[in-house]
């Protein structure tokens, strides 16, 4: 008998690849950086004391930390609700059949495709001072004159940037799983809600919308957690400036722990929203399990 | 209440004709069913009479005025699905109030009417629960509550027996049509099953290839087929076709009976049976077997009626005779109905 034919081996042996990629290269950072929030380790290693809580009370005081936890909330739940509004739109409009969809499909899903490093130094050019496109086409347009904006050097401006530069990054994923969503919807449902009299407001309302609302929530879960810990376009475009007006918790984390050495408090401010996000996806994953239709 | 019309309706998916040419007027009240296999356009027409469908030509009619470019909920129809595309995350009582809330009802009148609808179909004891915590029947009648509730002119029906078990599906008919009748809107139901277009209807219209070959009441669609495809589709077993040079021959499996066990003493035409295999059905004998003399070795099959005694062997051959007046005459090449003429 062969190994393939083995239920007692086969089972373990095809899930042991996953099993191991979790366990070494989540489980074991996971683990490492909950005990470095409660030690006094450094980068320059050596110590590993335990210092209790000490790390998140020391940190939680500072203005530094204040302004980066206000500044995460903005970032992600304004990100989500563009996110939200903006990909309901376009997979409503995705659905429908018409010449070029395919095309589009593909365009609209290129974003998240392409390196996020590569899109976001892109950004970075069209939101420069001086060579700004954004300015450039406003000026030709009449709009501005002389210099324009300082798309990433002005405090609500760079935090409005970098927001529409992660709501482009997201858009295409959080379309794609509205739209596996609709197409689960039978036609019969909509054809019935015509045929009983709703106009297109009813029929989004009251029809389409609770019927994806259970993938939606899942959608939005992703799009929650990923802003609260994504640092790619921020540290590409603002490095947390101008004067820590985009500074996010992940990445006062990063500047603190690694480049700032002090990997203890990085770890800290890492996990600072943890217990948060947890309560956040199982909420999240109950009402939608609730929601559940069929 | 309202008549429907059509007026030279087609229906082209690309090269693809699904209805090509439909003239069909329904009297104001009737219960008027399309019958015929599946992919003959029935659902087509009925979803263009809806408004799902645009015709690629023709016109649509309703309550004498073209609706063509109306969208469904302006049509005043109703329309019951083959699924019954219940709102499945609303209660019973939601998805019947929702065309009334469509439709600007006013709120204090509502309850009235959607308990007045499910007291119709007997699930006023349900109106509670979601869809996925009903059995089939109570669906379905979810779903005629639903389209009673606004009182339409026009009830469409695409096939709503189908997904009902055999037993609920003979009393659910006789239910449709006690109600249908008591109401007395003029219904459109598509179906692919004869048994239930019989029972139902006032009048059929059977359609094969995205045309409709007949219309008629049940009696005449099953005495007097239009043409071969008629005859062949409507009834169980269908109507025995006998190819001859000049004509093809026809005739139903009861009509086709042992010497001397006919009822009537009219003129009979006498053939040479050879049984080959009998089917006891209980109420009925089927007798398969071949024909000798004029109509030699062409397949035939006879329903005998308990009541006919008459004991009959495989392998055997027998004398049968059908009543002139039973025999039908068809075109070899329109397979078209023609006069009556000597064998």
């Amino acid at each position: 008998m062969s190994i393939i034919d083995s239920t007692r081996w086969l089972g373990p042996l095809l899930i042991g690849p996953a099993v191991l990629y979790i366990v070494l290269l989540i489980g074991v950072p996971f683990f490492m950086a909950l005990y470095y929030s409660v030690s006094n380790t450094t980068t320059g290693g050596g110590t590993l004391g335990f210092v209790g809580l000490r790390n998140f009370t020391n940190v939680v005081g500072t203005p530094r930390f204040q302004t980066a936890l206000k500044n995460t909330l903005i970032f992600a739940l304004l990100s989500q609700v563009v996110i939200l509004v903006l990909s309901n739109a376009l997979a409503l409009a995705l659905q429908r059949d018409f010449r070029g969809k395919r095309l589009i499909r593909f365009f609209i899903l290129l974003p998240w495709v392409a390196p996020i490093s590569i899109g976001t130094i892109a950004w970075l050019w069209i939101f420069d001072s001086t060579y700004s496109v954004l300015n450039w086409t406003l000026r030709m347009a009449g709009l501005i004159q002389g210099q324009g904006f300082m798309w990433l050097g002005v405090p609500h401006l760079a935090m409005g940037s970098v927001i529409a530069v992660h709501v482009w990054r997201q858009l295409p994923l959080a379309t794609v799983i509205l739209l596996g969503g609709l197409s689960s919807i039978p036609q019969d449902i909509h054809d019935a809600a015509a045929v009983d009299g709703a106009g297109f407001w009813r029929h989004y309302f009251q029809i389409t919308l609770p019927l994806i609302l259970p993938i939606s929530l899942v959608a939005l879960l992703f799009g929650l957690i990923f802003a609260f810990t994504d640092i790619v376009i921020i540290y590409n475009l603002t490095r947390g400036g101008p004067y820590d007006t985009t500074q996010v918790l992940a990445s006062l984390a990063f500047y603190t722990g690694i480049a700032g050495g002090d990997l203890a408090e990085g770890a800290a401010i890492a996990l600072f929203l943890f217990p948060l996000l947890l309560a956040v996806a199982y909420g999240f994953l109950r009402i939608a399990h609730r929601t559940e239709v069929t | 209440m309202a008549t429907v019309e059509t007026r030279g309706v087609r229906k082209y998916y690309g090269d693809v004709v699904a209805v090509n040419g439909v003239d069909l007027l329904t009297r104001d009240g009737e219960f008027l069913v399309l019958l015929g296999p599946s992919g003959c356009g029935k659902t087509t027409l009925l979803r263009m009479i809806a408004g799902f469908e645009t015709p690629t030509a023709g016109e649509l009619l309703i309550a004498g005025e073209v609706v063509n470019d109306l969208p469904p909920r302006a049509r005043k129809i109703a329309m019951v699905f083959q699924s019954y595309a219940l709102y499945p995350h609303m209660t019973v009582f939601k998805n019947i109030a929702f065309p009334l809330k469509a439709q600007k009802v006013e709120k204090a009148i509502i309850p009235q009417k959607v308990e007045w609808a499910a007291s119709l179909f007997g699930i006023g004891h349900l109106l509670h629960r979601k869809p996925r915590e009903l059995s089939g029947g109570e669906r379905q009648r979810v779903a005629l509550a639903r389209a009673l509730v606004r009182e339409p002119a026009v009830f469409l029906l695409d096939e709503p027996l189908s997904n009902l078990d055999a037993q609920l599906r003979a009393s659910a008919r006789d239910e449709l049509q006690q109600f249908q009748r008591r109401i007395g809107t003029t219904t459109i139901y598509v179906t692919h099953d004869q048994v239930e277009a019989m029972g139902l209807g006032d009048r059929i219209a059977v359609m094969r290839a995205g045309t409709v070959r007949q219309i008629g009441t049940p009696q005449e669609i099953y005495h007097e087929p239009a043409d071969t495809f008629v005859a062949r589709f409507v009834g169980s077993p269908p109507m025995n076709l006998l190819q001859h040079q000049k004509y093809i021959l026809g005739f139903r499996p009861e009509h086709f009976l042992p010497q001397g066990t006919q009822n009537e003493k009219g003129k009979v035409s006498t053939f040479s049976f050879r049984v080959t295999r009998v089917e006891y059905l209980g109420a009925d004998r089927l007798l398969y077997g071949l024909l000798n003399g004029a109509f030699s070795d062409q397949k035939v099959i006879a329903r005998l009626p308990s009541t006919v005694t008459v004991d009959i062997k495989a392998e055997t051959t027998y004398d049968f005779t059908v009543e002139e007046k039973e025999l039908k005459f068809f075109d070899t090449t329109t397979e078209l109905r023609i006069s009556t003429r000597p064998l």
